[in-house]
C-alpha cells in the first residue's frame, strides 16, 4: 500500500506548545514516526552558566512552568551534593509538600488534557475545575499559583504560616471527596474503556530496554520510583504505596496517574501532621570547588540535573535532563501498528512535556560537515594564530 | 470603527502561539476557558486555525526556530486583527534575555496591540488585558 506522510504541528490545536511530528501511514495505520523538537529551545544550561548559584534557581524553574517544583528540587540537591550539607528537617517536609501538589496539578492537568484528546471535554472541564482548588492551596502556601520560588541551596526560601495549615487540610479533604467521584467516573466510563484500554501498549521489556521512566515505566510493571528507591526529603519518613500496573496500555498510565494523586494527597496531609519546628535554611556561604548530582522524582518520571562548580560563585557547567527526554523514545515501541486516531492519545499518554526537553542542533548543509569540538578548538587556535601574527604579537 | 472591527468585538476569537515559552503562561490561557474563569461567556473561543481568529495570544521568547513561523502565521491571519502578548517573556524576553536562542523581542517582528506583565499573569490579568483591548479598539487607537 502507498505510504502517506501526516504532519502533525508545529503549531497544531491539540498542542500547547510547539512540537513537531511526522506520521507515515499506510491507509490508516501508523508505520513511522518521527518527532522534531527545538521550537523552545532557550539554552538555559548556558545561561544558568552566566547567573550566581542562588540566581539560577529561579531560571530553573522557568525551564517547565509544569515542573516548577521538580527542577529547582533536583538543582538544590545537586548544589548542596558538591558542599556536602545537610538540609534542616523542617525545609525537608515543606519541600516534600511542595513538590507533591506539584505531582497533584500536574497529574490533574494531564487528566484533563487527556479527557480534551479523546473528545470528551467534559472530562477536561471537570478536572481543571478541580485542579484550581489545588492551585489555590500552593498560592495559600507559596504566595503563587505557578511557579513558585520556594527553593534556594541549603533550604527554602519561605516559612509555611501555621494558621494556613488548618485551612489547606480542610481544602485537601474537599478536594478527595471530588476526586472520588472523578475516580469512579473515569475508570468506570464505557467510552474511555473502549478509547484507552489495549491501545498503544508499552510492554515491560520496551519499557527497560528504552529504559522509560515515572509513570510511564510504572504503568508497564516496572516498580521503580526515586521517592522509594534512593529516598529524599521527607518521602523515607512517612506511610506512602508505589502504584503499579501491569497492561502498560494507555488506561494503565491514566489509572496510575489518578492512583497517585491519592497517595499525593495522603504524603501532604501526612507531612502536616508530622511537620517538625525549627530552622528551615542551611545557610550555605560558599560553594567550593567539585561536581554534584541531584535527581528527584518528578510528576513524568525521573528528573537529574549535574552541576559543576569551580569555587566562584556561578556553576561552570549545569546539565539538564528531563523525563521526557526519556519518554519520548517509547513512542516508537507505543504508535507503530496503532490507528491514526488514537495517534495523538497514545503521544500524549506519556505526558510529554517539550519545554524541558528542548535540544538544540546545529546543522550546516551547505558545507556537509558537522564541527566536532576538536574542531571548533583548532579553528579558535588558527584565528588566535592569525590574529597574533596581525598584530605582531608573539 | 470600521464595521469589521465593530464585529469582531462582539466575539474576539482566540489563537494562541507559543514561540518558546516555559508553558506557565500557555497553561494559564487554557485555565482561562475553564469553568473558574470561563472567558467563552462572552464570546471568546480559542481557535484550532490561525484563518478563522480575531486575536493572536503570543506567548514565550521568540526563539530563533519559532520566530519564523510565527511570522508566517501572522502574515496567514485575516486583517484586521489584534495582537496581545502574555508574560515577561513575550514583552522582554525576561529571564531569557541573555540567551543566544533568543535575539529580538517579539514586537520587533510582529505588531502588539497590548502587552500583559506577569511571570506567569493570573488568569484575571489576561482577562483585564483583553478587557483593556477591546476598549482601545473602541477609542480606535488599536494597531489593527
Ligand atoms: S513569562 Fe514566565 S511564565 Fe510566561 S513563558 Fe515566560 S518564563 Fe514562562
Amino acid at each position: 500500500m502507498e505510504k502517506t506522510i501526516i504532519p502533525i504541528g508545529p503549531y497544531h490545536p491539540l498542542q500547547e506548545e510547539p512540537e513537531f511530528f511526522m506520521l507515515t501511514v499506510e491507509g490508516e495505520k501508523v508505520v513511522d514516526i518521527e518527532v522534531r523538537i527545538g521550537y523552545n529551545h532557550r539554552g538555559i544550561e548556558k545561561l544558568s552558566e552566566m547567573k550566581s548559584f542562588d540566581q539560577s534557581t529561579f531560571l530553573i524553574e522557568r525551564i517547565c512552568g509544569i515542573c516548577s517544583t521538580s527542577h529547582p528540587f533536583a538543582y538544590t540537591r545537586a548544589v548542596e551534593d558538591i558542599i556536602p550539607v545537610e538540609v534542616p528537617e523542617r525545609a525537608k517536609y515543606i519541600r516534600t509538600i511542595i513538590a507533591e501538589g506539584e505531582r497533584i496539578h500536574s497529574h490533574l492537568l494531564w487528566l484533563g488534557l487527556a479527557g480534551h484528546f479523546l473528545g470528551y471535554n467534559t472530562v477536561y472541564m471537570w478536572v481543571w475545575k478541580l485542579r484550581e482548588e489545588i492551585l489555590d492551596v500552593m498560592e495559600i502556601l507559596t504566595g503563587n499559583r505557578n511557579s513558585y520560588a520556594m527553593f534556594k541551596p541549603g533550604g527554602i526560601r519561605r516559612d509555611i504560616k501555621s494558621e494556613d495549615i488548618p485551612v489547606v487540610i480542610k481544602k485537601m479533604d474537599s478536594i478527595v471527596s471530588t476526586l472520588e467521584m472523578l475516580k469512579k467516573a473515569v475508570i468506570d466510563d464505557p467510552v474511555i474503556h473502549a478509547r484507552t484500554k489495549g491501545i498503544g501498549i508499552l510492554s515491560k521489556e520496551d519499557a527497560i530496554n528504552y529504559c522509560a521512566l515515572g509513570p510511564t515505566a510504572r504503568a508497564s510493571g516496572v516498580a521503580r520510583d526515586v521517592r522509594k528507591d534512593s529516598p529524599y526529603g521527607a518521602y523515607d519518613k512517612i506511610e506512602w504505596d508505589m502504584i503499579v500496573t501491569h497492561n502498560g496500555d494507555v488506561f494503565d498510565k491514566l489509572v496510575v496517574r489518578i492512583l497517585e494523586v491519592f497517595e499525593s494527597i495522603k504524603i501532604i496531609k501526612n507531612c502536616f501532621l508530622n511537620l517538625p519546628g525549627g530552622e528551615i535554611d542551611a545557610n550555605i556561604k560558599d560553594i567550593p570547588p567539585g561536581e554534584g548530582i541531584g535527581f528527584i522524582e518528578a510528576p513524568r518520571g525521573e528528573c537529574f540535573h549535574y552541576v559543576k562548580s569551580d569555587g566562584t560563585n556561578r556553576p561552570v557547567r549545569h546539565k539538564v535532563r528531563a523525563p521526557t527526554f526519556m519518554n519520548l523514545p517509547t513512542c516508537k515501541a507505543t504508535i507503530i501498528g496503532e490507528y491514526i486516531s488514537d495517534a495523538t492519545i497514545i503521544l500524549a499518554a506519556i505526558d510529554p512535556c517539550y519545554c524541558c526537553t528542548e535540544r538544540m542542533t546545529v546543522c550546516n548543509t551547505k558545507r556537509k560537515k558537522i564541527y566536532t569540538g576538536k574542531d571548533l578548538i583548532k579553528l579558535s587556535r588558527e584565528k588566535t594564530e592569525i590574529l597574533r601574527n596581525k598584530m605582531g604579537v608573539k | 470603527m470600521s464595521i469589521k472591527l465593530k464585529a469582531l468585538l462582539k466575539s474576539p476569537w482566540v489563537f494562541h502561539l507559543s514561540t518558546g515559552s516555559c508553558n506557565n503562561c500557555d497553561i494559564e490561557i487554557l485555565d482561562c476557558l475553564t469553568p473558574r474563569f470561563d472567558i467563552e461567556r462572552f464570546g471568546m473561543l480559542l481557535v484550532g486555525s490561525i484563518k478563522h481568529a480575531d486575536v493572536l495570544l503570543i506567548t514565550g521568547s521568540g526563539n530563533r526556530k519559532s520566530m519564523e513561523r510565527a511570522k508566517r502565521l501572522y502574515e496567514q491571519m485575516p486583517k484586521p486583527c489584534l495582537v496581545v502578548a502574555v508574560g515577561e517573556c513575550a514583552l522582554s524576553r525576561g529571564m531569557f534575555i541573555h540567551s543566544y536562542n533568543c535575539p529580538v523581542p517579539i514586537d520587533k517582528v510582529i505588531p502588539v496591540d497590548v502587552y500583559i506583565p506577569g511571570c506567569p499573569p493570573k488568569p484575571e490579568a489576561i482577562i483585564a488585558g483583553i478587557v483593556k483591548l477591546i476598549e482601545k479598539v473602541k477609542k480606535g487607537t488599536a494597531k489593527k
